[in-house]
């Protein structure tokens, strides 16, 4: 049933969440540190085990598919929702800033990419 | 008419389907047959958004009641929720093959952006600590900056320009990803990740990956989530004090 699929989902979702307030509370900066990305490898990692012991079914699977696929939509609304208005007038600094910050990372980019994957090819 | 605007009020989130998809449905067609593929839908689809959201307030077009639903589609919830999903799509062994990269990545991108950010802030003529390190953290994400504003108690002013610098920053990373995307060859779940540790925008890394390669997106997000927590641990601290020994 694709509602197992939406409930191992919302298990691990959860689960993420949870595990990155503790983390927040503990590290003393209030809220989420990493939560999606903890939640990202629980299910994975669900995922992989449940699929070796052949326990989830098709049906199931494409009940988290459904949510995947929802993403870009779902992106569309946030976009929509964005505080534009106050990106544009924040000022000079706050265009400056973000222009020269943004540029520089896009162009580390492939530089940073290199280093990884020559570990990968040589180890 | 009285009728319909209370039928739109009671029923939001499934009014802002309806109006996701005509968008989706409008930027795809224009993407397909007038500029025959040269942007992707989905870049269209999130640009547009953008422009709408000018013509909103605070929270974009849902500042209009009639709206409101579309924070609820496009809130940190359903969108968290959607991006765990997209992990069923990415391999565990390709994260474990970037995990050095992505790690590094994480870390070069809170302190190159803070120091950038704060570089910009005391040339353009802000010359306390405290002022510097908020557009610094602000540099960062638009979480970072207030919370390393408030921690460090920087003035509402600072404040409001450190969140400005981090959503252009969202906004640019979300227009110029699938642009540049060739030339920084972004075309792999390695790549992905260090991109997403370098941008931290949790929000423009997503779409811009979405828009780029959606099979891309949960590489970059994974690593952009632990962004903004990271550079609310170091930016109000280390950083801080860094910056307070040099200026």
């Amino acid at each position: 049933m694709k509602i197992y699929g939406v409930a191992i989902l919302a298990g691990c979702y959860l689960l993420g969440q949870l595990i990155g307030s503790l983390l927040g509370v503990w590290l003393g900066i209030g809220g989420n540190v990493g939560g999606v990305g903890f939640a990202m490898v629980f299910l994975i990692l669900a995922n992989d085990q449940l699929r070796k012991r052949e326990l989830l079914e098709t049906k199931s699977e494409q009940g988290i598919l459904f949510w995947s696929a929802m993403y870009i939509p779902i992106v569309v609304a946030m976009s929509a929702t964005q505080n534009v208005k106050a990106a544009v007038s924040g000022g000079w600094v706050a265009i400056f800033a973000a222009v020269a910050v943004t540029l520089i990372c896009f162009i580390l980019v492939p530089v940073l990419s290199r280093i990884g994957q020559k570990r990968s090819i040589d180890p | 008419m009285e009728t319909l605007e209370q039928l739109i009020d009671k029923n939001g989130l499934v009014f802002a389907f309806l109006l996701v998809g005509g968008l989706m449905a409008v930027s795809y067609w224009f993407s397909k047959y007038i500029l025959r593929g040269k942007l992707p839908g989905a870049a269209i689809a999130i640009t547009a958004a953008l422009v709408l959201a000018y013509f909103g307030g605070k929270k974009g077009v849902a500042d209009f009641p009639i709206l409101a639903g579309m924070a609820l589609l496009g809130g940190s919830m359903l969108r968290d929720f959607a991006i765990v999903a997209t992990a069923m799509g990415a391999s565990f062994s390709e994260i474990k093959k970037a995990g050095l990269a992505g790690v590094l990545s994480l870390l070069i991108g809170v302190v190159l952006s803070f120091i950038l950010g704060g570089l910009i802030a005391f040339i353009m003529g802000y010359n306390d600590a405290r002022s510097i390190t908020t557009i610094g953290a602000g540099a960062c994400t638009y979480i970072v900056g207030p919370v390393t504003g408030s921690a460090i108690g920087a003035s509402s002013e600072v404040i409001a320009i450190s969140i400005a610098t981090g959503v252009v920053k969202t906004v640019l990373v979300t227009i110029a990803t699938p642009l540049v995307a060739k030339k920084i060859y972004l075309n792999n779940p390695n790549s992905a990740m260090v991109f997403g540790g370098l941008m931290g925008t949790t929000s423009g890394v997503a779409a811009g990956l979405a828009a780029t390669d959606p099979k891309l997106v949960p590489y970059g997000a994974l690593t952009a989530t632990f962004y903004t927590g990271l550079g609310a641990l170091l930016c109000p601290s280390i950083l801080y004090f860094l910056v307070q020994a040099l200026v």
